[in-house]
């Protein structure tokens, strides 16, 4: 089985576009498998560009809407490119109670970015999550794998800067 | 030959994880080997031992000692004194803080000994990659005995006896969801466990599922022989990574040992459990939703009938069950219904699973009776509120629940006495606010929260929660209007009776408990345009009271943006424009002199 033929894009490598390949071969017969696949070649590009979107539903043989849909609906994928380093601070209620907010706003104004944006220079982006269960380390930040519990809006930015 | 004479149980669960237990594993490792201990002294890393607060812990087996707050210039006065020496380290046991007495046994700690471990029973006391280590204590005697010597009518029955419902939070009674599917026609069933987990401020089921993985799937091989399925799925949420390792290793283990699969224990009866990766949306916590999400669709609900017990996953029978739910199903196969029924109120058996956080001395995981007063969690077990501030509330159910004021903390956890004084059960979450949360924005929050997650579906969802939140933002803005508190109390009851599913069902409990309870803050708000909790920025004057003022220079110390001049002995002025309302000198001030 072939699918249409590559499309260019500045983001994605040969070597990502054969991974890719695999990853929907690997689903192709699988019902359900959308998700799986989505999953799966975000981890590979780092998001998921609206041509990677098409050609997800063409190998896949599922409408282009149905795929654009599900890749919305889940707030687990990206169709815009992130940064270097992904900041997540936790919106939860046991996180708020302790004061993320104001933690936030410290980073939206020293970094001049604001939820769900990058910064200009590709060094961050910020996210906000929902209680990522770790409530007794409250306010939790994770940046890319770290988590930094009981961060206070004093010490935040010094533990952000050492991300390059 | 095993030589070991003490094991060393290190907690490994999220908290004590990111407050350096793995540096502290490391140096306590080369200590031992130094003292060519390694032999006889093992190390095992478990899951969540509960006692978050005053990680990394470790309890010393079979003495019992516990130690706390352990960092790894402590291995080697540990190693000297206690494990060479026997003299266990007195500064590292867990202090009482009324008495200042030590305590070194572990089930001697207040907030140990007014629990009671049956969900939890081998948290902390074993190492969850090894099934071993589950089967030795008693592990899967459970699923032999439903597998060999019980009916799929008698596994319900004593389901049923045990009283016991779900923990998910609608509190379904558990053996009447499995008598529906059983009798449901059909050759293909489906078992599902819910991980998902949404609900924020919980963290329940993370840790039963790091800590005990085994427990959940053999409730969910009892589940299949009672309905007769031979598929099961895990619906795990994504920002759970260690818990789906944990789930892969215990799949794979129990596969080995042929309790997972074809022919379990010889009995003839076939299962198998797939692990499937949710992609971030509260909504697929609801149990269509899930279904949906598990098919590789948009995560929406349906209306309900036909209920998933006729036709859930790919149109056929199904079963969803929380994860404590199930944790809970193999000690009731073993000790019967009649047993687990002993304990618990009239319509509540058995323990509950919180998870204690926010503004507590203790938090941490914590399993109850049923019957248990939330003013004991919170003040015997939870140690009560720290910095010496006063308790507002407590709110439990997440986003479906409410705020329980301090005049209701002698409520039992029971489901229906909890629903009456307007929150729910829910799953577990207990987050304890001190008196300087504002209730208006916590309402507000939640129904942020709510609107963010609402999948659009239904009208009164969709649209109905916005209203609220705009509602909200507007009081806290200080932009209220007396009509708004009549708004809010007409427009809940009807999104809670018009919308498709739980989402927008219970949505509006939070602003309806706020209102009940603190009224006088929303009155604050609109008539006098005050945050008498001084969170709500568009209410505050950032002024510095001088009359309150002790002149100690905190604030001037502590602001970002140079905005506050300060010298010695001189009441403190903030500059309004360089002010950028960060509320920092709000929380630094210990004099409460900033208006
Ligand atoms: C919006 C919404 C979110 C839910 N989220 C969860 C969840 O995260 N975990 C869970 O176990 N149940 C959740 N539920 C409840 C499930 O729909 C279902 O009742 C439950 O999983 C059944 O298991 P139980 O009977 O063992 O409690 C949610 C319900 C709604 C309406
Ligand atoms: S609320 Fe932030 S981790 Fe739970």
């Amino acid at each position: 089985m072939k699918h249409a033929v590559h499309r260019h894009h500045s983001d994605i490598t040969e070597k990502m576009w054969e991974e890719i390949d695999s990853v929907i071969i690997d689903n192709h017969d699988k019902s359900g498998s959308l998700i799986t696949v989505l999953r799966e070649c975000q981890n590979i590009v780092g998001y998921l560009p609206t041509e990677l979107l098409d050609y997800i539903g063409n190998g896949l043989n599922i409408p282009g809407s149905r795929v654009f849909g599900v890749a919305t609906f889940y707030s687990y994928f990206s169709l815009t490119p992130k940064g270097r380093n992904t900041i997540k601070m936790c919106l939860g209620t046991a996180c708020y109670v302790k004061g993320i907010k104001e933690a936030m706003e410290r980073i939206e104004r020293k970094y001049q970015i604001k939820e769900g944006g990058t910064t200009d220079d590709k060094r961050f982006t910020l996210e906000a999550v929902r209680c990522l269960g770790a409530c007794g380390l409250a306010p939790v930040m994770v940046v890319n794998q770290d988590i930094h519990g009981s961060i206070s809006s004093d010490k935040v930015i010094d533990i952000i800067d050492e991300y390059e | 030959m095993n030589t070991t004479r003490t094991q060393l149980l290190l907690c490994g669960g999220t908290g004590c994880h990111s407050t350096g237990a793995i540096a502290f594993k490391e140096s306590l490792a080369l200590e031992l080997k130094k003292n060519n201990l390694s032999e006889e002294i093992r190390i095992i890393e478990t899951g969540c031992n509960g006692f978050c607060a005053v990680g990394p812990v470790m309890l010393v087996q079979p003495e019992g000692i516990f130690y706390q707050e352990l960092k790894p210039k402590d291995a080697p006065e540990l190693v000297e004194e206690h494990f060479l020496k026997g003299r266990p380290v007195n500064r590292l046991f867990y202090t009482e803080p009324a008495s200042k007495e030590t305590i070194p046994d572990m089930n001697s700690i207040p907030f140990f000994s007014h629990q009671q471990f049956w969900v939890m029973r081998n948290k902390g006391l074993i190492d969850p990659e090894v099934i071993d280590e589950y089967i030795a204590r008693d592990g899967y005697f459970g699923v032999a005995k439903a597998l060999q010597e019980m009916t799929p009518e008698q596994i319900v029955e004593e389901i049923k006896i045990s009283g016991l419902r779900g923990r998910g939070g609608a509190g379904f009674p558990t053996g009447i969801k499995w008598e529906f599917a059983q009798k449901s026609p059909g050759d293909i069933k489906y078992v599902l466990c819910n991980a998902d987990e949404g609900d924020p401020g919980a963290f329940m089921d993370r840790s039963i599922l790091e800590a005990d993985p085994h427990a959940v799937l053999e409730g969910m091989i009892i589940a299949a022989k009672a309905i007769n399925s031979h598929q099961g799925y895990i619906y795990c949420r994504s920002e759970y990574p260690l818990a789906v390792k944990r789930l892969e290793i215990a799949i794979r283990q129990a596969g080995e040992y042929g309790l997972l699969g074809k022919n379990i224990l010889d009995t003839g009866f076939d299962f198998e459990i797939d692990i499937y990766e949710g992609a971030g949306a509260f909504v697929c916590g609801e149990e269509t939703a899930l279904m949906r999400s598990i098919e590789g669709k948009r995560g929406m609900p349906r209306p309900r009938p036909p209920f998933p017990a006729h036709k859930g996953l790919w149109e056929k029978p199904t079963i969803l069950n929380n994860v404590e739910t199930l944790a809970n199903i193999s000690q009731i196969i073993l000790n019967g219904g009649k047993w687990y029924s002993s304990i618990g109120t009239e319509t509540s058996k058995g323990t509950k699973v919180f998870a204690l956080s926010g503004d507590v001395n203790n938090i941490g995981l914590v399993e109850v009776p049923m019957g248990t007063s939330l003013r004991t969690i919170i003040y015997d077990i939870g140690g009560g509120i720290p910095n010496k501030k006063k308790f507002k509330a407590v709110q439990l159910g997440g986003p479906s629940g409410g705020c329980v004021p301090e005049e209701c903390l002698d409520t039992l956890v029971d489901y229906e006495a909890i629903a009456k004084v307007g929150a729910i059960m829910g799953s577990g979450g207990a987050i304890v606010m001190d008196e300087n949360t504002c209730m208006v924005d916590m309402a507000r929050f939640f129904m942020d929260f709510v609107q963010d997650e609402s999948c659009g579906k239904c009208t009164p969802c969709r649209e109905g929660t916005r209203r609220l939140l705009q509602i909200l933002e507007k009081i806290c803005d200080g932009k209220g209007e007396p009509s708004d508190i009549n708004v809010l109390e007409e427009l809940s009851p009807v999104i809670k009776s018009s919308a498709l599913c739980g989402l927008g069902q219970t949505g509006p409990n939070p602003v309806l408990s706020t209102l009940r309870y603190f009224k006088d803050e929303y009155i604050a708000h609109i008539y006098e345009k005050k945050c008498p909790a001084k969170r709500c920025v568009s209410l505050l004057k950032f002024e510095v009271d001088p009359d309150l003022c002790k002149k100690c220079g905190l604030c001037f110390k502590a602001c970002p943006t140079e905005a506050i001049a300060w010298k010695k002995k001189t009441v403190a002025v903030i500059d309004k424009d360089k002010c950028v309302k960060c509320l920092t000198c709000y929380a630094k001030c210990k004099f409460d002199a900033i208006m």
